[in-house]
């Protein structure tokens, strides 16, 4: 028996039942919809991620003060010898660290800045010009901080657009001043528009000079400086040289910490992409159940078509042959749902940033050849018991309704009572069970309580 | 042709066996016309089980052309009852979502003769019992005498040397069952061999050998006409 003609038997016992087998259907097409669904809005979030994280600058190195990372093995906590990274440091760095092209020191603080009666809460960066390149902002009118600033601790602010706005509104920002935590500062420029990022939004900074932050702040210290290094593969060789010099300064002690921005983005690609996996599994699972739908209507299918399969099985039909039919229809089930599902669950995954703009997704080929695969394989693993089941059916058993030569099914004992008592009103049809004849009626039709009750004294003669 | 020999059936019902067939030995010769007959329950329908390959006898031996029944695969039978056995059931037995002329083809499906050649076998088959024009009506569009018919020529479409048919006019009015008789008959003449299960004594009248069983044991045997 050919494949084409095993395809096409299927295909037309899939058709004569359109809504069973689209219910059946319906198991796969939402389970594989849910994987490539899931698994995209997680690429999604990952690549948004290491967008942003690219978006940062790239190559950058940030040196915190104090030892957080393990890897280096056990350090006690010894708050006394942990020295603060200062400005100082950073000077070092960018005069004996040729392999960086900028060391930029940076101290944050979050304050109120007024200007007239009107007032904001601002997060204060306190930098230096280079900072500019390091982490791609600029400045849109008027300067940035300059170096000379830096060094004269000027009272100088750069405000981002947000706070101009709110602050300023449509007035020239440009030279006036304005109170920053009870100090008086001078607004100097207005930085470049730059939106949200990471959750932050980069329009609604304000940035001062380092030296005078730390005033502002009354730290001498920084919080971190933040490096750069042209070439990705001098990362390493930056990280020595950042270590040797400022061990040398900080009395011999390693007590910062480098993080690459590298580190940092493979830390992200790693936990983003276990909430992918996990979020696919559990999209997984409900293939899985779409699966044994698959099954359970498979099994039924095969009870209602005992009758095809005896009739088959005495015309020459051998066990692969019922296998193969069986076989080709749960898998086309699975198939059909498979292909249906990959359609509605790309077709979704590029509505929803259409909508819903904080949630990116990415629909990748992997997660498509993934579940379709996987709703195949379904087909088969779950086509495969019930499939078995109908090739090993024995068209001979006596009073099987699967044998062709039966003409009539087995009546359940509870109601020959009922038939002997009253033979002429006994409802034949209803114990005819499904699938027994071509059709019900058919067979019942004609046939009287008596010849019923011939058929008992058959079955009990047996 | 046919050779049974000491064949016994025992199936086993719960923790009873129950002895369907007994001792049964017959030989049949190319070219019989054969009515086996008998109350319900004598092991008719076992016997053609049997017979017609669907089935292996519990004891005894069957050969069908000098061919050993009992000890060919599920397979080696499936090709037997393909290519040398004809069936006709008293239910009609056609599957109901294919048109008459489909019906016809499903044997050849299955010793994989490729479509436009079951076609051409198919129809002269169906125009030979007289159904030329309903080659394409489902079963249910025609009558029990016109799904009889597609049955027939579904029997021969392989031109099996043996037909069973198992009570082929138990479901028929007279005159459609004749209709029937005479197209077994016809066959008959032209040298296949056909085995009738039936109640009818008028049926058996027609055939020149009458099997009478009864409590699974053949109780008389003998030639008419």
């Amino acid at each position: 028996m050919n494949f084409l003609e095993t395809f096409r038997v299927s295909f037309e016992a899939i058709l004569s039942n359109k809504v069973r087998s689209g219910l059946t259907m319906l198991g796969v097409i939402i389970g594989v919809m849910a994987v490539i669904l899931l698994v995209s809005i997680g690429e999604g979030a990952r690549l948004y991620i290491t967008k942003e994280l690219t978006g940062l600058g790239t190559n950058l190195l940030i040196i915190t003060p104090g030892k957080t990372s393990t890897s280096g093995g056990f350090h006690p906590p010894s708050a006394g010898t942990v020295r603060k990274l200062t400005y100082d440091d950073a000077q070092a760095l960018r005069r004996r660290a040729w392999l960086l092209t900028d060391a930029v020191p940076l101290v944050f603080g979050t304050g109120r800045i007024k200007f007239g009666n009107l007032g904001r809460d601002v997060m204060m960066i306190g930098t230096t010009p280079e900072f500019q390149r390091v982490r791609n902002l600029f400045i849109d009118t008027g300067n940035f901080v300059s170096q000379s600033d830096v060094d004269s601790k000027a009272k100088v602010v750069v405000l981002g657009t947000k706070v101009k706005e709110e602050v300023f509104g449509d007035q020239n920002a440009l030279g006036k001043v304005v109170m920053l935590s009870d100090a008086r500062y001078r607004v100097v420029g207005v930085m470049r528009k730059k939106g949200t990022s990471l959750g932050m939004d980069l329009d609604d900074i304000v940035f001062i000079p380092v030296t005078s932050g730390q005033e502002l702040f009354d730290t001498d210290g920084l919080f971190e400086i933040i490096a750069s290094t042209p070439r990705a593969e001098d990362v390493d060789r930056s990280i020595a040289q950042i270590k040797d010099i400022l061990i040398r300064r900080h009395a011999h002690k390693e007590d910062f910490t480098i993080q690459t921005q590298g580190a940092i983005l493979s830390t992200m690609n790693t936990i983003l992409g276990v909430l992918t996996a996990v979020l696919g599994g559990i999209a997984g699972i409900s293939l899985l159940v779409g699966g044994i739908g698959i099954m359970n209507i498979m099994l039924v299918s095969v009870r209602e078509r005992t009758r095809e399969i005896g009739i088959r099985k005495a015309l020459g039909a051998k066990n692969k042959d019922i296998m193969a039919q069986f076989m080709i229809e749960a898998m086309t089930l699975s198939g059909a749902g498979g292909v249906i599902g990959i359609l509605l669950g790309v077709g979704l995954a590029l509505l929803i940033p259409v909508f819903v703009d904080v949630l990116p997704t990415s629909v990748s080929a992997w997660s498509i050849i993934m579940a379709f695969t996987f709703s195949a394989a379904v087909g088969v693993f779950f086509g495969v018991y019930p499939a078995r089941k109908a090739a090993l059916q024995d068209p001979s058993k006596p009073y099987g309704t699967n044998n062709p030569f039966n003409r009539a099914p087995v009546l359940p004992h509870t109601v020959i009572p009922d038939l002997i008592r009253n033979p002429w009103a006994f409802q034949y049809q209803k114990w005819i069970p499904a699938g027994a004849c071509p059709s019900r009626t058919e067979a019942g039709a004609g046939m009287t309580g008596h010849e019923v009750l011939l058929l008992i004294r058959i079955i009990q003669y047996s | 042709m046919i050779e049974l020999s000491h064949i016994t059936k025992t199936y086993r019902m719960g923790d009873v066996d129950i002895t369907v067939l007994s001792d049964v030995s017959l030989s049949v010769s190319p070219g019989e016309l054969i009515a086996i007959m008998g109350p319900s329950g004598s092991g008719k329908s076992t016997l053609m089980n049997i017979i017609g390959c669907l089935d292996r006898p519990t004891s005894g031996v069957y050969r069908f052309k000098n061919r050993e029944i009992s000890t060919l695969s599920d397979d080696e039978l499936a090709v037997i009852r393909n290519q040398k056995i004809g069936f006709v059931f008293q239910t009609f037995n056609l599957l109901p979502r294919f048109s008459a002329v489909k019906n016809v083809e499903v044997p050849l499906i299955y010793c994989g003769l490729p479509a436009r050649l079951r076609r051409e076998r198919a129809i002269p088959l169906l125009e030979k019992v007289g159904l030329a024009d309903r080659l394409h009506h489902k079963p249910t569009e025609l009558s029990g005498g016109q799904q009889q018919r597609v049955a027939i020529a579904r029997a021969l479409v392989n031109a099996p040397p043996v037909l069973l048919a198992d009570e082929p006019t138990g479901n028929l009015d007279s005159r459609s069952g004749e209709e029937i008789l005479n197209i077994l008959t016809g066959l008959n003449k032209q040298g296949v061999t056909v085995i009738i299960v039936t109640h009818d004594q008028n049926v058996a009248a027609r055939c020149r050998r009458n099997i009478h069983l009864k409590d699974g044991r053949i109780v008389r045997d003998e030639a008419t006409a």
